[in-house]
């Protein structure tokens, strides 16, 4: 079996912890060698898949918690964030989101529409989980190491 | 994970300072204060983005909700001196097309 780390956080489904959740993936993408490009995008995606399971939670009037997950591989992050909530409609969630388009009215935006097609944008590969509360599993890999084999390049890690 | 707003008013217009992060804890404080001012018909509302170092799409609901705010009122929204990744992700989503947005960055690197 691949040899991997695994770190875990449980916060309270609130708001005001997803900037802690977003300094601790920080802290380990960095770890990891992800360049600043890539930081920014995991903080997004993280924060935009916590984002949707605290607005989850605040729906049911359930104060619970939210479940983060981190594995860190020799080639990728993998992050999951599992929101333990009640059943969730995935095909109204998936349906309808992307990028805004000049034939749609302004007023048809809805302005909490973009969170997981930014997901999706920003990571390498995406699953959601919807038998037991949500789970969504996202991937990002560093691609450094293989550039480092490329004779264009000068590869400045050893 | 803070954001301050600051707000400076005057007859035809208003400028918004934000300085720190828009997310889901922040962007609830960020709406409340936009919306009011965008409510006003004739005025413009320019928001100066240039410290806010993070930002989600949470903040592109404020400014989606913002922008249809004005649309009804006959008021303007404009964006101004963005950092590049904040700018990356109007860009992403498509709606540096229907937002005013002054893409000439100061200190960034784009």
């Amino acid at each position: 079996m691949e040899k991997f780390d695994f770190i875990e956080m449980r916060i309270p489904a609130k708001a005001e912890y997803v900037g802690v959740v977003r300094l601790s993936i920080s802290g380990i993408a960095s770890r990891m060698g992800f360049n600043y490009e890539d930081i920014e995008d995991l903080k997004v995606a993280i924060s935009e898949a916590i984002t949707n399971a605290v607005d989850h939670a605040y729906r049911e009037g359930d104060d619970g918690e939210i479940t983060v997950g981190f594995g860190v591989y020799e080639n990728r992050l993998e992050v999951m964030v599992a929101d333990h909530g009640g059943s969730f409609n995935l095909q109204e969630i998936k349906g309808g989101i992307g990028p805004y388009t000049r034939s749609e009215p302004v007023e048809n935006l809805r302005e909490g529409g973009f969170g997981l097609f930014l997901i999706n944008a920003l990571m390498d590969k995406v699953e959601i989980n919807n038998n037991y509360g949500v789970i969504v599993l996202m991937t990002k890999y560093l691609y450094e190491t293989e550039v480092g084999l490329d004779d264009d390049q000068i590869s400045t890690t050893q | 994970m803070e954001l301050t707003i600051d707000v400076v008013k005057q007859d035809m217009k208003s400028v918004i300072q934000l300085t720190g992060e828009i997310d889901a804890y922040t962007a609830p404080r960020l709406k409340s204060t936009i919306l009011p001012l965008t409510e006003e018909s004739g005025h413009t509302v320019e928001v100066d983005m240039e410290d806010v170092n993070y930002m989600d799409s949470t903040g592109l609901g404020v400014f989606i909700s913002a922008l249809k705010s004005t649309k009804e009122t006959g008021s303007h929204l404009k964006l101004v001196n963005l950092q590049s990744r904040v700018s990356r992700l109007f860009k992403i989503t498509g709606l540096d097309e229907i937002i005013d947005i002054d893409t000439a960055i100061r200190g960034g690197n784009e």
